[in-house]
């Protein structure tokens, strides 16, 4: 199909919605690997016009892969609510932006076209929304999901404790347990990353951290981040799990690369609401992040904003506790540098909420990427102020398993200074039982991992 | 209070190699002395109010400045002239663009084509390329120990060894390149990691049976973690000279040398 812009002077025609919502991105190296970026600023501005004069129709009827050889397209295009979609099916993408930042539209508002968007559809408006558009839009979005305590109330920003040791050792995972929670952190989880994807290790890992919990009244739910196949075994066999973890991409080629499919999702979700420990309803914890398609080489033409969108499109399926993007992990070939992960992470965590998942970040980046911590600290600000459910926080920023660096677990109290925030209700008042959290702020003893011994 | 403990000389504190600025009682300060040093974290740093210690900031920063100069320096002319690599370069021009645009990186440049032709000897069992990769100083601290390990094991074992050859501003797959050019059996890319905060001077080894261009990453095997305080450069290179060794006998790498077959070889 030939696609006009909107508006004579510029002049340009595209191909495909497909071209024009991948010349619409902001600039990513990501897209540039890929050969589909804009080949100007001028062009992604053309791309702009004309994906911002596109009916909302144009985009449901053009899913960026065919429904008939992609099942996250299925699954996306089958949860649409058609009297809802009938509604705003005429809309243009820029008549859904107004909506979005009207003033007078708030949580309720959006929550009554929600069931009628596609993630084509958000990635669409999400191209055409600048940084304060999406934190202002963000910030009026309140996602919450419950598991054993609550994330995305009104009031909270909540931390995940990610004690991860090069070797799996569970008694230095539990010591940068003791000391994440001195901190404050980890009401949204204690997720362990391990280095060896075995049922050994996996349970392992979650019997150390269900213990912790339990003997410590913690109210927090664990979680062992190894493939959800290896998850499925441990707690087939009686592992104590609170939360099922997975990766997710955006096409069908790219979940095949990370070994998954919608029937084994639909079988772990079928497991975790039958076997996990925890109280639900809420049992599903999913990663996420631009470019990961195009490093599986499974993007399929497709730009990495717009698969992301279709990540969040699957993972709704499953009714998440938690959802984050792990932004600035996978290297300045898809996100250059602080300012592109940035923008990113703002797109990321609107695209994510504006889905109706209780969507949060893992703020970070490595050592070969154009960024530091001043980088990351300037997302968690940007992010906190826009409402994100949670980050994630590591001791002193930097974790030595993985290889990058995130939020520190110092970055939780700062925040919640800054933006008088606390963790989710219930973990604030165990952090006043155990006398480290007064009145808004850390106690003297906060930041000693030996209270707990 | 805890928050200030650097202000009061007399307060407890825990050494380890810096003040953690924690100030609790002796037992919880012999407590805290043993998770510090247990853990390869960076664990028991102490705060300033809600914010790290100064010192804590600082060691990070360093840290991490270490990291950034490895990524961002480059492989001296000292070193290639010690072991007589031959200099070649990939397609990308800069660093930034090394970091952009990985395929550049896979790919030789016309003149290093042709200084391959010229220079090195052609249809050996094994091509030797190091590349400086995400990090020089890998290249810098363990190819003087490396590599000469590796030339007399396989010297040891009669097997042919190519010139080597060190590419700059090379990704893994560059071997396939350099091994289809030169028709080398086998080819070997000692290549520095991405850095962490912990050492910037690990290295990989990537190896490849019958190197094409395009072929792909399972057909590769990998020795990783390469550096004193992972796998020593002296060790690892009598680990490579018996992979080596593995691969011209099954003619294979990657998950097409998977350990039955292995086995199965050392037995018959």
């Amino acid at each position: 199909m030939a696609i006009q812009t909107t508006t004579p002077a510029a002049g340009d025609r595209f191909d495909s919605v497909v071209e024009v919502l991948a010349k619409a991105n902001e600039g990513k190296t990501g897209d540039e690997l890929a050969g589909i970026a804009a080949d100007s600023d001028a062009e992604r501005v053309a791309a702009k016009r004309a994906l911002a004069g596109m009916r909302l129709e144009t985009l449901r009827e053009n899913p960026v892969v065919p429904a008939d050889e992609d099942e996250v397209t299925r699954v996306i295009q089958e949860a649409v609510r058609e009297p809802i979609y009938d509604e705003i099916k005429d809309w243009t993408v820029a008549d859904l932006r107004e909506h979005l930042v009207a003033t007078g539209t708030g949580e309720r508002e959006i929550a009554a076209i929600r069931p009628g968007l596609t993630s084509e559809m958000i990635a669409a408006v999400t191209k055409l929304m600048s940084n304060l558009d999406l934190a202002l839009v963000t910030s009026r979005m309140e996602v919450s999901a419950r598991c054993n305590t609550t994330v995305g109330e009104a009031g909270t920003l909540s931390f995940r404790l990610q004690p991860n040791d090069p070797a799996d050792d569970v008694s230095n995972i539990i010591d940068a347990t003791r000391e994440g929670l001195s901190y404050g952190a980890g009401d949204a989880v204690i997720g362990v990353n391990p280095v060896q994807d075995s049922v050994e290790t996996t349970t392992r890992i979650l019997e150390a951290t269900h213990e912790f919990i339990e003997e410590w009244d913690v109210p927090t739910q664990n979680c062992c981040l190894s493939h959800v196949t290896t998850q499925m075994d441990a707690i087939r066999e009686g592992a104590p799990a609170d939360l099922v973890f997975q990766s997710l991409a955006g096409t069908e080629a790219g979940n095949d690369e990370f070994g998954v499919d919608v029937d084994l999702l639909d079988e772990a979700h079928d497991l975790a609401q039958r076997r996990c420990v925890s109280s639900g309803p809420n049992v599903m914890y999913f990663e996420t992040g631009q470019g990961a398609e195009l490093s599986g080489d499974a993007h399929e033409g497709v730009d990495q904003l717009t698969l992301e969108a279709r990540c969040y499109g699957l993972a709704k399926r499953y009714d998440p506790f938690l959802v984050n993007t792990v932004v600035g992990f996978i290297g300045p070939e898809y996100l250059y540098d602080g300012r592109q992960v940035i923008r990113a992470g703002l797109e990321d965590v609107f695209m994510g909420q504006l889905h109706g998942i209780p969507m949060g970040i893992d703020a970070c980046y490595t050592n070969h990427m154009q960024a530091d911590q001043n980088d990351i600290e300037n997302l968690a600000v940007l992010l906190a102020a826009a409402g994100a459910n949670y980050f994630i926080t590591v001791p002193m920023g930097d974790d030595v398993m993985l290889n990058y660096q995130s939020n520190s677990y110092h970055d939780a109290a700062a925040l919640w200074e800054l933006f008088d925030l606390g963790p989710a209700p219930a973990f604030r008042e165990w952090l006043a039982e155990m006398d480290l959290w007064l009145e808004g702020r850390l106690t003297e003893r906060a930041g000693d991992p030996t209270i707990f011994t | 209070m805890a928050s200030d403990s650097h202000s009061d000389p007399d307060e407890p504190t825990v050494e380890n190699g810096s003040e953690v600025g924690i100030d609790t009682d002796a037992e919880s300060n012999e407590r805290l002395r043993r998770i510090v040093e247990r853990n390869p974290t960076r664990l028991g740093v102490g705060r300033a109010g809600p914010r790290p210690t100064t010192e804590a900031l600082l060691e990070f920063r360093a840290d991490h400045g270490v990291a950034r100069d490895a990524v961002h320096s480059r492989v001296s002319d000292d070193l290639l002239e010690e072991f007589g690599l031959v200099r070649l370069r990939t397609r990308v021009a800069d660093t930034d663009q090394y970091l952009a645009r990985p395929d550049l990186g896979r790919e030789l440049d016309a003149e290093s084509l042709e200084r391959l032709e010229r220079d090195c000897d052609p249809g050996p069992e094994v091509q030797i390329v190091v590349s400086d990769g995400l990090s020089s100083s890998a290249v810098e601290a363990n190819v003087p120990q490396l590599l000469p390990a590796l030339l007399d094991g396989l010297e040891a074992r009669g097997v042919s060894v190519g010139t080597p050859v060190f590419v700059e501003f090379g990704r893994v797959d560059v071997m396939d390149a350099v091994g289809e050019e030169l028709e080398a059996d086998c080819c070997v890319n000692l290549i520095g990691e991405r850095p962490g905060l912990r050492t910037a001077e690990s290295l990989s080894a990537y190896l490849v049976y019958g190197p094409e261009r395009g072929s792909a990453t399972a057909k590769k095997s990998v020795v990783s973690n390469i550096h004193d305080g992972g796998l020593p450069p002296v060790e690892a290179g009598a680990e490579l000279v018996d992979l080596i060794g593995e691969m011209l006998d099954a003619e294979a790498s990657g998950v097409d040398l998977r350990e039955d077959d292995r086995e199965f070889r050392t037995e018959s």
